[in-house]
């Protein structure tokens, strides 16, 4: 058994140590934000936020969790950045999103005040193929408005 | 004199119903398969609304869009109807949802039986209340009087009978009543996605689900040799593993075991291979070399002035990869000799006949459920994870069976779109007017989508596999490779023929917008090099040569949008239209770019888009679909390739197919709508592929003097062009 500490919570998980924490939040705790897309740390819809870094869960194993702090986008609430993307509507299929969200949410948490260049290079790693980048652009930019910084510059 | 009338009546009788029957209109949309009202709506005693269709949410919005049809329609409140999609047990068979289509067939097909639906309660009414039904009017779901009395929706429907054929003609509400048609809908199915809620075919859990993972052929054709699958299926978790032939599965408690164990199948199994596929770097001669079935589509002779300047050029495109961010998933459950399937396939009724083939099951065993995967933008695996999901299911009866592909088996097994060339020749008079125009494409088919059991995957690899049906061309006005290969503009003297090459070196089918990019590429970069040898502006050169006003429109539109009067914006421009099919929705893009000529990187400036669809449904859902296809075209154009050698795909993981990243995503991005009131629906989804590619081309010619013909626009290739 290890004990993950997810979103507040901590469970008690019965999966072998080399399990990547992707399967443990899909098919243990039967959350869905996190999705599978490459496993190969090269698309981040499994991001999610550890001990405050956007991580791909889909390579860490739970055996190097015990003791961290892991959030995900259930445990969000309703975060300014989560209605950035309902108020922008920036997503068409959905299945890149909640890593966005995830990956934006850490952005945003370090340095409330990114630059356009900043936005673009930190999302770089996840992947989105419908092309809603634009709009993800700009949801980013709008939930760093609403975090209460200031605007953001354009490179 | 009554005889004589009578003979008169009953021969006039039976000639007006004659001619009434050949001129009647046809009913609109999929009414004409599915003419039964009840197929599509059904109202509740409670005054609910339940709306059908049988096209399928693939992330472009069609479930919105097609609740605000109903609901406007209706006179109902959007939160009062329950739309149900794709179902072999409960909607209408309407095919794949494919070709920018839906909101033609289905959205046609719902605009009009909600219109008649709303008709009939309306008479139900007048009976009940005794008025005239002229006097009557709908709102919120009753029909009121003129001296406010009304009756619920719910009540009427109780007495009347939906299970009725539509009429051809219905009275659709006046567009300038539109209180939802025409103005943007959030999504209905974002929120969930934003808050962690089920939402996918990956997201599916039954009671006592189990997880399976195919191991796939390494190559076309491979054989599956003997070998020990003992010590896989002692390893924890694991519960059968699944060998018919040279197809090979692993099914495990969890979703983790069943990776390691596929893993470990993987390593273990020896196949016996062939060198199937040609040589990529002469790929496009050999496809050009392969024996063709040529089709004519069209010639056009007329009297016009003498050429004076003739100009030919040669465009191609690679094989180009859907590659959804999500592998194909499916899961299917076998009880009782009878299997359900919940499957991301973009067509249940087609993907059901196929399974059956597959199966040896008949149709009425199995039952297709379509539920959202991940972009898919055409034929993908969707249908193919299916395919595992119920032969695995089968193995294991009684258990629901989720597979899920992994990355490197969506990217090396998905249908590819078909690499392609098209070869034009065009003469200009001494007025720069285009007076003749040959053009030839040449391409393998764009449908291989399985409505056979032949044509799945997993045939291959079984041990008694069935016929696998020849490739066929997709007919004009639609067509396949030749799809936008007949200008939209008016030349008084053309010739355009489409080369079909049966022969498939390389798996290939449906890719968003099948032939129309790599034709529309050719078309519109060619309509610059005349341009340009004529010595006439690219905008004005389009508009001289067209006649569809409505094409004129949307040009004009996008050209005042982007300032394309003010001249050069100080880095390279272009410009690029087309009307997709010369049936959907008509797209004009003006775009700015910077070439880099120390790394030979393109870099995306300001692109706007005009668009015209016809009445709009969701003017959002509109900008996001042309956004998408514009990001994604500009990614197929400057960056993607399938890489193969001669037994296997080379390009198994995003770091062998790079697509585009945010760094390199336009500056912006502006798409202007023309309303147009009133008109048919207009398939948007696809319109924006071939414009923006050759927009790019147009543009770093403009930049950096350089036509760039072979798609993709890698860096490689600009520095060569520049000559760095």
């Amino acid at each position: 058994m290890i004990r993950l500490n997810i979103n507040g919570h901590v469970h008690e998980v019965d999966a072998e140590p080399d399990t990547p924490l992707l399967y443990v939040l899909r098919d243990d705790l039967a959350m869905n934000g996190a999705k599978f897309g490459c496993g190969l740390g090269q698309c981040g819809a499994c991001t999610v936020i550890v001990d405050g870094q956007a991580v791909f869960s889909c390579l860490t194993p739970i055996a190097a969790l015990s003791d961290r702090t892991i959030r995900t986008i259930e445990g969000l609430g309703n975060s300014p950045v989560q209605r950035a993307f309902i108020d922008e509507q920036a997503a068409q299929c959905g299945y890149c999103t909640a890593g966005m969200v995830m990956r934006a949410q850490a952005l945003l948490e370090h340095n409330p005040h990114p630059s356009e260049q900043e936005i673009r290079s930190t999302m770089a790693v996840n992947l989105c193929r419908c092309g809603t980048h634009m709009r993800i652009l700009a949801a980013v930019r709008k939930a760093a408005t609403a975090m209460g910084s200031a605007k953001v510059t354009k490179p | 004199m009554i005889s004589r009338r009578g003979l008169l009546a009953v021969g006039g009788g039976l000639v007006v119903a004659f001619s009434l029957r050949a001129e009647e209109p046809a009913r609109p949309g999929s009414l004409k398969e599915t003419p039964l009202l009840d197929a599509w709506i059904r109202v509740a005693s409670d005054g609910r609304v339940t709306v059908f269709t049988g096209k399928a949410e693939l992330g472009q919005g069609l479930k919105t869009a097609l609740l605000q049809v109903a609901a406007e329609q209706l006179d109902v409140p959007v939160s009062t109807v329950e739309l149900i999609t794709a179902d072999t047990a409960r909607t209408a068979n309407e095919g794949f949802t494919a070709g920018s289509h839906s909101m033609q067939d289905s959205g046609t097909a719902i605009l009009n039986a909600a219109a008649q639906v709303r008709a009939l309660l309306v008479d139900a009414a007048a009976v009940e209340l005794g008025v005239a039904a002229a006097l009557l009017s709908t709102v919120d779901g009753s029909v009121r009087t003129t001296d406010g009395r009304g009756i619920g929706y719910g009540p009427l429907a109780a007495k009347l009978n939906l299970h009725v054929e539509a009429a051809p003609v219905s009275a659709l509400k006046d567009p300038a009543a539109y209180r939802l048609m025409g103005t943007p809908m959030p999504r209905v199915d974002i929120p969930a996605k934003l808050h962690g809620g089920a939402s996918y075919v990956q997201d599916i859990r039954l009671p006592g689900m189990l997880h399976a993972r195919a191991i796939r052929q390494p190559s076309v054709g491979a054989k599956l040799l003997a070998f020990d699958t003992g010590p896989v299926e002692r390893m924890p978790g694991v519960v059968k593993v699944v060998r018919d032939g040279s197809y090979l599965a692993v099914v495990a408690d969890k979703e983790w075991q069943a990776i390691k164990a596929m893993r470990a199948l993987s390593a273990a199994a020896q196949w016996e291979e062939t060198a199937t596929l040609p040589d990529e770097t002469t790929v496009l001669e050999t496809i050009r070399a392969l024996p063709a079935r040529d089709i004519p589509i069209l010639t056009w002779t007329n009297p016009a002035g003498p050429a004076v300047k003739r100009q030919k050029a040669k465009y191609t495109r690679p094989y180009l990869m859907h590659g959804a961010i999500g592998p194909s998933c499916a899961v299917a459950r076998f009880v009782d000799g009878t299997i359900t399937v919940w499957t991301h396939s973009q067509g249940v009724y087609p993907l059901r006949a196929a399974l059956s083939g597959l199966l040896r099951l008949p149709l009425e065993k199995i039952h297709c459920i379509h539920v959202e995967g991940s972009g898919c933008y055409g034929h993908n695996a969707a249908d193919d994870a299916a395919g595992d999901a119920v032969l695995i299911a089968r193995a294991v009866p009684g258990r629901p069976i989720r597979v899920q592909w992994m990355r490197e088996q969506e990217h090396t097994n998905e249908p590819y779109g078909a690499a392609m060339i098209a070869e034009v020749s065009g003469a200009t008079d001494a007025g720069g007017n285009i007076v003749d125009w040959d053009y030839g494409v040449w391409s393998n088919t764009h449908n291989r989508r399985p409505a056979v059991g032949g044509l799945m995957l997993q045939n291959a690899a079984l041990p008694d596999p069935l016929p696998v049906p020849p490739p066929t061309p997709i007919p004009m006005p639609e067509g396949g490779g030749e799809r936008n290969s007949n200008p939209i503009y008016a030349f008084p003297n053309a010739r355009v023929v489409s080369h079909f090459i049966p022969e498939m070196p390389v798996r290939v089918s449906a890719l968003r917008s099948l032939g129309a990019y790599l034709n529309v590429f050719a078309i519109e970069s060619f309509m610059d090099e005349l341009a340009e040898g004529a010595g006439a502006d690219p905008v004005d050169f389009r508009l001289r040569h067209l006649k569809d006003e409505r094409a004129k429109a949307v040009i004009a539109l996008a050209a005042e949008k982007f300032g394309w009067a003010a001249g050069k914006p100080g880095e390279g421009r272009g410009f690029a239209f087309a009307r997709y099919k010369n049936l959907g929705a008509y797209c004009a893009i003006a775009l700015s770019l910077r070439v880099e000529h120390e790394t030979g990187q393109i870099r995306l400036g300001r692109i706007v888009a005009a668009v015209d669809s016809g009445q709009e449904v969701n003017p959002d859902g509109i900008r996001n679909q042309i956004e998408g296809a514009i990001v994604q075209s500009a990614s197929w154009t400057l960056y993607e390739q399938v890489h193969f050698d001669r037994r296997r795909i080379l390009s198994a993981d995003w770091s062998g197919y790079p697509i585009m990243r945010f760094p390199a995503v336009p500056e912006s991005i502006s798409v202007h709508i023309v309303p147009r009131p009133g008109q048919p629906f207009l398939g948007t989804g696809e319109a924006g592929q071939g414009p923006t590619a050759a927009a790019i081309a147009n543009a770093v010619r403009d930049a950096a003097g350089i036509r760039l013909r072979d798609v993709p626009f890698s860096a490689a290739k600009v520095k060569a062009a520049i000559g760095i």
